[in-house]
């Protein structure tokens, strides 16, 4: 048993205890989460019910301190009577646990408390959820847990159907710079749901990963790049279409970008032996019956992100003359003087410009807060060329494009290796 | 008459020789010093070097920004420049031992003098060098901040948090030094508050209009989460 039970309180462990062994661990995290909580519960407990009657099943609240009432809705939320949803009522005692959790409020934390827990209870496969998605549905949990206690997968990351220009920070970096350099494609690294075996549980909290400061949005980038590098089994499940509430935690757009990609700039550093000597790229198998429904479509004041790219370009270049090399600086600035129907992000300057901040990253050639701090506003840029230029495109064409995206950064990893150790200072 | 000029060349040259035998040994001891000091900084400077290499100073200076500031003004890496300064801290102090063996009163005063004055002059370019770095730092950290907040004029409010960290910077180094602290307080007190005051009556008189919104960002009115939301919405994509 590797679980530090000093990760969790003195009250969780007395309810672990009184819990025993489990098959089936389900986790999710909250904090003030009273207006969703409920609705991810029932559909959590009718999907076990439905889909894994037979195992010894947990699910475990690990609360970061809300004080909305959180844990009480939790504890009291259930489905009355299972004869009207399903065929058959559950065959075992259904356990459920709350109770806040040592240290700072965030994911991490509580998915540290989850895996411990996962570790104490022997559970074969863990799920966690996230308790503001109002698109849960009991086939989730089939989804997420099938593949790692049936077809003994390790990790399951998520595929949600999503509107088109949803979530292109995942689709337009982070997926295709994994696939490029991890050698698998894996649609949506930075999932709110997820599957994770208990030997991978226990593997992950093997790591000295939880006393860095991976934040809220890294640990998945993390976890799914750790699955990779250490050979474990990773698949992905179609969950359907991913609606989640309001902002919890008023992240915004910089911030979001400057934390996740943080976390994998980190992910390239710890991971560099293997990424280095690795080619190509692979598809993971997929679960999950795949459908399509219409989704609300986003409203984007594109014109207000393009403005902000240009006016700001500018004012940002003695940041970026540190961490970018002159040509990609001079072929930023080009581009922003063009104008709005001609204005384009050219594919190879958007991988290079992320293989400069990655290798930059590396090199430390500024403070790493302030470099990742000047890479949303070239982001801004990027997406709006995408949509400029795919403003008519369906799904299928975009993915179509996003694909040629990927194929770019395959192309220009060597360009990485060769910047990962230069000496931009030389150059000059 | 020639006897009495030959009497006073021959005192004269006597008392010469005298000096010369007398001075001649103090300029040998100062030369040894000077030399054994500049042999023993270059023996300093050689340890230095590679304790400071041990200790990573080029990276930690990479990352903290020191090496940014060192090379916009034209000076040598942190590394460089460190184990420089122990050869010149070491043979500068070598020098002024030698230059006290000479016993000359007047030098000796002003030796000791600059000793007692010596670590004031430390302090203050610690406090110089420290204060570039903070200014550097703070600014560059205002610059992005602006950008990602799409103020406009973001150079403006960088160059400014600049400004004030080096002046503060210098007069608290002038006040190390003690040199016309009264004046250097003065100076800054209504530097600064001029810049204030000015700015505060810009702000209130040119920019009313974006008083009031940052005002209703911190004091939001009952429907304001709607309406940013909605705002949000529009302007922004989710970017996961």
């Amino acid at each position: 048993m590797l679980a530090e039970t000093s990760a969790i309180s003195e009250e969780f462990l007395r309810q672990l205890t009184a819990v025993g062994e489990v098959d089936i661990l389900v986790g999710i995290p909250t904090f003030n989460n009273r207006d969703t909580i409920e609705r991810v519960v029932s559909a959590v407990q009718v999907g076990l019910t439905k889909y894994f009657h037979r195992e010894r099943c947990v699910l475990i609240n690990p609360d970061g301190g809300s004080t909305d009432g959180t844990p009480e809705i939790f504890k009291n939320a259930s489905v009355e009577d299972f004869g009207m949803l399903l065929t058959s009522n559950p065959l075992r005692t259904f356990h459920r646990v709350t109770a806040p959790y040592h240290g700072i409020p965030g994911k991490e934390t509580a998915l540290r408390t989850l895996f411990t827990a996962a570790d104490l209870l022997r559970a074969k496969a863990c799920a966690v959820f996230s308790p503001d998605s109002l698109s849960v549905t009991p086939e989730w949990v089939d989804s997420l847990i099938r593949p790692i206690y049936r077809e003994e997968y390790d990790f399951v990351a998520p595929v949600y159907q999503r509107q088109k220009f949803d979530g292109l920070l995942g689709r337009g970096l982070l997926s295709p710079v994994i696939a490029s350099l991890y050698g698998r494609r894996v649609r949506e690294p930075v999932g709110t749901e997820l599957g994770v075996s208990g030997r991978l549980a226990c593997h992950f909290l093997e790591s000295d990963v939880w006393e860095e400061d991976l934040t809220t949005f890294g640990l998945e980038i993390w976890m799914t790049t750790t699955a990779i590098v250490d050979q474990f089994r990773l698949c992905e499940s179609f969950l359907g279409p991913k609606v989640q509430a309001a902002k919890q935690f008023g992240q915004d757009v910089a911030g979001t970008v400057q934390q996740v990609v943080g976390a994998l700039f980190r992910c390239l550093e710890m991971h560099e032996s293997f990424w280095k000597t690795r080619d190509g790229s692979e598809a993971l198998p997929m679960f999950g019956f795949q459908y399509k429904v219409a989704l609300e479509p986003l409203r984007i004041g594109k014109k207000g992100v393009l403005d902000n790219f240009r006016s700001q370009l500018d004012q940002l270049v003695p940041i970026l003359e540190s961490i970018l090399t002159p040509q990609t600086l001079l072929a930023l600035r080009n581009i922003a003087q063009l104008t709005d129907r001609d204005f384009r992000f050219p594919d190879e300057l958007w991988v290079k410009t992320i293989y400069e901040f990655a290798a930059a990253h590396h090199r430390s050639v500024i403070n790493r807060d302030h470099l990742l701090r000047a890479l949303p506003l070239l982001y801004r840029g990027w997406i709006s060329s995408f949509i400029l230029e795919n403003q008519k495109a369906d799904g299928a064409r975009i993915d179509q494009r996003l694909e040629t995206l990927g194929g770019e950064f395959d192309r220009w990893k060597s360009y990485l290796i060769d910047r990962w150790g230069a000496d931009i200072g030389g150059e000059r | 008459m020639k006897h009495l000029v030959l009497q006073s060349l021959d005192q004269t040259f006597g008392r010469f020789y005298g000096m010369v035998q007398q001075f001649l040994p103090h300029l040998l001891a100062m030369i040894i010093i000077v030399l054994a000091g500049w042999l023993v900084a270059i023996i300093l400077k050689i340890i230095a070097r590679r304790l400071f290499a041990l200790a990573r100073v080029n990276t930690l200076s990479e990352g903290s920004g020191i090496t940014q500031i060192l090379k916009k003004a034209d000076l040598p890496p942190p590394l460089d420049l460190l184990s420089q300064l122990v050869f010149w801290v070491v043979w500068i102090a070598f020098i002024l031992l030698g230059l006290d063996t000479l016993g000359i009163p007047e030098l000796h005063l002003q030796i000791s003098r600059l000793f007692l004055f010596l670590p004031q002059i430390f302090v203050a370019l610690i406090v110089l060098f420290f204060g570039l770095l903070a200014a550097n730092f703070f600014s560059r950290a205002a610059l992005l901040s602006a950008v990602n907040a799409n103020l406009p004029s973001a150079r403006l409010v960088s160059g400014f948090v600049r400004f004030v960290i080096i002046l503060l910077t210098i007069a608290m180094a002038l006040e190390q030094l003690a040199l016309a602290e009264r004046t250097v307080l003065i100076t800054f007190t209504i530097t600064f508050g001029a810049i204030m005051l000015s700015l505060a009556i810009a702000f209130g008189v040119g920019g009313r209009t974006v008083a009031q919104t940052m005002l209703e960002r911190i004091f939001p009115p009952p429907d304001a989460g709607k309406r940013e939301e909605e705002k949000e919405k529009v302007e922004e994509i989710p970017p996961l």
